[in-house]
């Protein structure tokens, strides 16, 4: 039984991890609290259900709902990054704020406020390890999830965009003086931070066979205690963060009932505020972010 | 009056309220994302007193504001020792925590909502958003005014100047606390009924927006803020997703343009034939 809570509490964790690394990859590279990320995460679920609902095969469906969260996460840096970059520290995160108000209203204008069933076409695959029960979808989602991050780590430790990325990381005027283009390597960051998103609405989407406007406000905002939990801009923190939120959400639904989630698992986020808002992993990988 | 208008102008007297409850934080350079958890707590330990103690709703606004300002200067301690993203995480994060406990009160009706009998009519709830807006008026042109614009600008020099930081920080969280907790108890008496399900994180942002939108330079901002969004989108008509459609659009196209904020300390100077005076007062 406990067996089972921690293999659910994995599977639900990895979608956290996605999201918290995209919170912390903004985070970390520039100390930007990016509030569109539940707007991108529902984006892509809703993307995921209507297209899955007209009969399209559902590697086509993935590769267009990631693709959408990629595409808006850049329209989203246009307005916030682009603009806005010598102004007041706040206005980015104002702007990121007033975008997640616009997709959900805009997808609850085009597709209506009801919680849509996703048809998932192997939803009943599962394996059986004892008397443990996997299913095959969430197994590929933390799957995805983990090549997805192995993937980011080599480009942040290999590629020269990502030497570009961690020299903004530490000091964006450094980094310019340096020659790197800040202008051309800050879309990535909205870019791979969309694309994590987007990845982590399809798992989401596909695993729970549900998607409704609110999904983003209901599940994705919780990728950010998982990003403190591992320490912020580090992006191994996050989805270690992220794994712990998951197992800490299913035992504590299993101990107390569903409606304690939130008091767990954003209390658990204060105290870490509180009393170490380093995280747990502790040295912020990316940079020390500034307080 | 007409029905439509007398509850439009307590949307607007409301909102006027919570916005310099946000404000007041703000003004110190502190982002409080709690807004909604501080209205939730005045709106339900309001409503609790006149239902359960047969309280005078007006007595039980009173109490109301004291009980949530009380709360916010207690987790004042702990929120205000982080700064920055910290901060506004912080505040999230108690916001997400107030709305799951009183979810779980079932002795306030917890997840099916918390109906209120006794009522607080237009005449009163007008008085009492007059009240605040000249108090807070009055406070801004008083030392504390000049402090806290003197924190905005630079904590490091208010405090070399012998300025009490931390006390003006701690005083302008748990006064916008109390603030927030009147508009939610004044709420939950003309509406006669909360439902804690819309005290949630999106909440407070709107709030925030209203005031960032209206400048959190000068006590003006947030009076114009809430006033053109309560009454902007009663003009646009359409239904509740387009409103809040073109509220998310004209964010994002005022921040783009003039980030500051509409009322900015530097427009009401050249508004008044000040133009000559130094920057930084308001």
């Amino acid at each position: 039984m406990i067996e089972q809570q921690i293999v659910n509490g994995v599977m639900l964790g990895s979608v956290y991890a996605l999201v918290a690394v995209a919170f912390t990859l903004a985070i970390g590279v520039l100390n930007f609290l990016n509030f569109s990320i539940p707007g991108l995460f529902m984006l892509a679920g809703m993307v995921t259900w209507y297209l899955l609902k007209a009969g399209i095969a559902w590697p086509i469906a993935a590769l267009l709902a990631i693709a959408t969260g990629g595409l808006m996460s850049l329209v989203v840096e246009r307005f916030t990054y682009r603009l806005m970059r010598h102004s007041a520290h706040f206005v980015p995160l104002v702007t990121s704020m007033a975008f997640l108000i616009l997709l959900e209203n805009l997808v609850l204008i085009v597709w209506g406020s009801d919680l849509q069933r996703v048809p998932v076409p192997f939803a009943t695959l599962s394996i059986q390890v004892g008397p443990t029960v996997i299913a095959v979808p969430q197994l590929v989602g933390l799957a995805c999830a983990v090549a997805a991050v192995a993937c980011l780590d080599a480009v942040l430790k290999r590629t020269r965009i990502g030497r570009g990325l961690r020299t903004i990381a530490e000091d964006p005027e450094t980094a310019t003086l340096l020659g790197v283009a800040v202008g051309r390597v800050v879309p990535v960051v909205f870019l791979i931070g969309g694309l994590f998103t987007a990845l982590a609405g399809f798992v989401f989407a596909i695993n729970y066979q549900q998607a409704s406007p609110f999904m983003g406000e209901e599940v994705a905002f919780k990728g950010i205690s998982a990003m403190v939990l591992g320490g912020m801009g580090n992006i191994w923190g996050a989805i270690l963060g992220g794994l712990l939120i998951g197992v800490i959400e299913t035992f504590s639904i299993h101990w107390f009932g569903a409606r304690t989630v939130d008091i767990c698992v954003y209390g658990l986020l204060l105290a870490i505020l509180f009393v170490r808002p380093t995280g747990l992993l502790g040295g912020v990988a990316l940079r020390q972010a500034r307080i | 009056m007409s029905g439509y208008l007398e509850s439009l102008l307590v949307l607007l007297s409301i909102n006027a309220i919570l916005a310099y409850g946000a404000f007041l934080p703000m003004a110190t350079g502190q982002l409080n994302l709690g807004v909604a958890a501080f209205a939730a707590i005045g709106a339900y330990s309001g409503a609790y007193l006149s239902n359960t103690y047969g309280a005078h709703p007006v007595l039980a606004a009173f109490v109301a504001t004291a009980v949530a300002g009380a709360f916010g200067w207690i987790v004042a301690f702990p929120i205000l020792r982080t700064r920055g993203i910290y901060l506004a995480l912080a505040t999230f994060a108690l916001n997400q925590v107030v709305q799951g406990t009183i979810l779980n009160l079932d002795v306030v009706g917890g997840a099916s909502g918390y109906p209120v009998p006794a009522h607080i009519g237009f005449p009163v709830i007008a008085a009492f958003a007059v009240v605040v807006v000249a108090l807070v008026f009055l406070l801004f042109h008083t030392r504390f005014g000049i402090s806290v614009t003197a924190v905005s600008d630079d904590e490091r020099v208010a405090d070399l100047m012998g300025l009490s930081v931390r006390g003006l920080q701690t005083a302008a969280f748990a006064g916008g606390a109390a603030l927030a907790g009147l508009a939610g108890a004044l709420y939950a008496h003309h509406f006669n009924y909360i439902e804690v399900q819309n005290y949630g994180v999106l909440f407070s942002i709107y709030i925030v927006l209203y005031v960032l939108l209206g400048g959190t330079q000068t006590v003006y901002g947030p009076l114009l803020g809430a006033t053109v969004f309560t009454l902007l989108p009663e003009l646009l008509r359409g239904s509740a997703a387009w409103r809040y459609v073109i509220f998310a659009l004209l964010v994002i196209a005022i921040m783009s343009f003039r980030p500051q904020g509409v009322v900015t300390g530097d427009l009401v100077r050249r508004l008044l034939g000040w133009r000559r005076s130094a920057q930084g007062s308001a």
